[in-house]
Parts: C-alpha cells; structure tokens; sequence
C-alpha cells in the first residue's frame, strides 16, 4: 500500500510512477486524502492501461490500480 | 472523444472564465492587462494595510477574498473541505517571498503573465520562457525526491482561520474604508466595483477549486506526465483574454514598448519568472492555487499567502519591484541571486534520503 496522504502535488502520481516503473505490478493500493491526487492518479493510472477503483477510506482515499 | 471531454471541459471552461472575467474585470476599471493578477493584488492588499509604503499600489482588493471564499464555500458544499497542515511552513513561507518577489520584477503572477500574452504584451512571452525554465529547473529535485514533509489533520479552527480573515477583511474594508490606505492614483487606484468584484472572484474561486487549475501545474504535468489537463485550461486562458480584447478594443497591438504596467527589462522579466516558476514547483503550485487550497482548509498554502505578504512589503520596502518605467532602484539584481541560491538549498536539502 502506498501512502501518499499529506503530500503536496505532484508528489503522490510521483509516488506511484516510481512504483509502476520499478515493479510492472498488476494491482497497486494507494491511499490519499485530496481529490487533486485522486484525479491526477487516476489520469495517470488511466494513461498506463490500469482501471481505477476508488472507496473511501474514513476521512481518505483508497484507490485500488488494476491492469 | 467522451473520455477527452469529460477530462478538458471543466478545465477549459474555468480557463475561458477566468480569461473572460479577467477582461471584464478590467472594462469594470481594473488595471489594463491585469484583470485578476494575483501577486498584484495581494500586493495591493499589503500596501492598504500600510506594511509597504508606495501610494500607488494600495487597495483592498476584493477579488483576493473571493477567489479564497469562492473555493471555501464550494469544497464544504462538495465536502472536499479539509484542514491541513504542517508540512514545513517556514521553508513555504520564505518560498513565498521569493515568488512575490520573482512576480513583483515581473510585473505578475503567471496568471497576469497569460493574460499580458492575451493582452498583445510580448515582454510577458520573455517571462513565460522565464517560467518555463523555472519549472523545468524545479522538476528535476522533485524527480530526484524532493519533498516539504507530509501535511497532516488539523483542528476545524485552524482551517477556518484563513477563510474567516478574508471575511473580516471584506466587512471592516466595508463598514470602516477610511481605515485602509487607498491609492487616489496609479494602479491602486484602478478598480471595478467592489461587489462585482467579489461575485465575479467567488464564481472564479470556486470554479478554480473544482477544476484544480494551476499555471505551474500546466507545465509540471505536460513535462513530467505528458498529462495536458491543466495546461489546456492555461491556454484556455490566453484564447478568452485574446477573443476579449479584440471584442472590447477592436484590435490588438503585439508590441515590446508601451504595454500597460510592464517594462522592456527582458533579462529581469526572465529572471523573475525564474524565481517564480522554480518557486511554485516547490510550494506545489502557483500562486493562484494557493489562494485555493487556503480557502479548502490548506494552511500550509495560507502560511505561504503570508509569504506572499512578506515578499510585497519586501520588494516594496528595498526598492525591489519594477514599475512601468523599468526595474527597482534597489539590489534587485543581488536579491535574484540570493534567491535562485536559496531556491536552490531549499531543493538539495528536502531531497528524501533513500529516494531517487
């Protein structure tokens, strides 16, 4: 699970990028707690061919990435 | 094509706003080619609550508090209304500074600076390499791990702090005008009717607060991501204050000389935008977006609003803003360097250990 609550833009698509491009992973979990995160994960996440699930997660998010 | 509309509209739609309003601001009696320019205004502001002392640039500007109101009251409609904060304020706060610095030897915040291109200004394309150069400078300690350090959970009175200023603000402006200082002339003394003002900057606000429009966004994505949502509402900005101006005036003349509130300076207009792009990559977006993340509850970004405070009195106070006769008559030059100095620690030394 990649935490990437309170952390100022673009630092959570960061987080997952470097992820994806080190790993390839079929499902990455990731956690945020504002929407400009969840939007720009999402688009990038669309970009590499992953579909998005989104719940919340209390007062966050969890965004579920799954090829 | 759904997929593409349902991405760009919102973004669009508030960059055709925001270059519509600013333009109609200013056939309401804004300054020409500022509308909406944030550093200005906040400048502005700084000068009507006396902490600098040039006559000409002090006015309580209503469009500051709209712009904060506008996404304030949307994100607790939406319930996207979060109190935030933590994530190094001083080093946000000095960031601060020097991106009000950067934008007051400019002469405007990138917004100003796009809607100067829309207006026929070509010293505001020397900025815009300026800014490009200064977010393509600040990317590379983001990709190499940069980071202010997380935000975290604050108290519902300290996200309400900042909002609840602009209120008071707004109503003692109203209620007690003499006790501001309002400039009889020069740009501070330009302005649309305060109510107008307002309604247009609250629309403004909260359309910015939905669509996440940033113009150190635009370029930081389209760089990194190859991810053009934010910068089409960027360009979105320049077609409406373009289309505007050409509805209002009848023509529009591309020149270096003679542009409203602007110098020929080319080498400090580059400069300024410099320090302003590398600066808002930093903070994590321009100034615009800091007005709306305080307004959402982010009081690391209203921290860095107090910066932006600082750095006007500053650059007013030592002689370090330009006016339309050219650049400050202080160490502007020495500030530039010390600046790119200090923007340049602040990037080595919030590079996580561990990260590449």
């Amino acid at each position: 699970m990649i935490d990437a609550r309170g952390l100022s833009c673009p630092q959570p698509v960061l987080l997952v990028q470097r992820f994806v491009k080190a790993n390839k992973p079929e499902l990455v979990e990731v956690v945020v707690d504002h929407e400009a995160a969840v939007q720009n994960i999402t688009r990038y996440a669309n970009s590499q061919g992953y579909c998005v699930d989104k719940a919340a997660d209390g007062d966050d998010t969890k965004l579920t990435l799954r090829k | 094509m759904r997929n593409i509309l349902k991405k760009y509209w919102l973004v669009v739609l508030t960059g055709l706003c925001v270059g519509a309003a600013a333009v109609f601001l200013t056939a309401e009696g804004n300054p020409a080619n500022m509308g909406f320019c944030i550093a200005c205004f906040i400048r502005d502001i700084t000068g009507a609550v006396g902490f600098h002392g040039a006559g000409v640039v002090q006015y309580v500007r209503p469009e500051i508090i709209g712009l904060v109101l506008g996404a304030f009251i949307i994100s607790v409609i939406r319930r996207e209304w979060k109190p935030t904060g933590g994530s190094s304020p001083m080093t946000r706060f000095l960031l601060g500074m020097i991106v009000m610095i950067g934008a007051l030897i400019f002469l405007g915040c990138p917004l100003r600076m796009v809607i100067r291109i829309g207006g026929g200004d070509l010293n505001a394309i020397v900025g815009l390499l300026g800014f490009v150069v200064g977010i393509l400078i600040g990317v590379v300690p983001l990709k190499l791990g940069f980071t202010l350090k997380r935000a975290y959970k604050q108290s519902k009175v300290e996200g309400l702090i900042f909002p609840a200023l602009m209120v008071i603000l707004f109503v003692v402006s109203i209620l007690a005008p003499a006790l501001f200082k309002s400039s009889v002339e020069g740009p501070g003394s330009q302005h649309a009717n305060v109510y107008i003002a307002l309604v247009v900057a609250l629309i403004v606000g909260a359309l910015c607060q939905q669509s996440r429009l940033c113009m150190a966004g635009g370029v930081r994505d389209a760089v990194m991501f190859k991810d053009f949502k934010l910068i089409a509402g960027f360009i979105a900005i320049i077609v409406a204050v373009l289309v505007g101006n050409l509805i209002v005036k009848g023509s529009l003349a591309f020149s270096f000389e003679g542009q409203p509130i602007a110098h020929t300076d080319g080498v400090f207009n580059f400069l300024g935008m410099a320090l302003v792009g590398w600066g808002s990559v930093l903070l994590g977006g321009c100034p615009l977006r800091q007005l709306i993340l305080a307004g959402e509850g982010n009081t690391d970004s209203a921290i860095t609003i107090c910066g932006f405070v600082a750095g006007a009195a500053v650059a007013h106070n030592f002689g370090l803003a330009s006016s339309g006769a050219g650049i400050g008559t202080g160490p502007v030059l020495i500030v530039v360097i010390a600046s790119l100095v200090i923007l340049a620690l602040v990037s080595v030394f919030n590079i996580a250990k561990g990260e590449k």
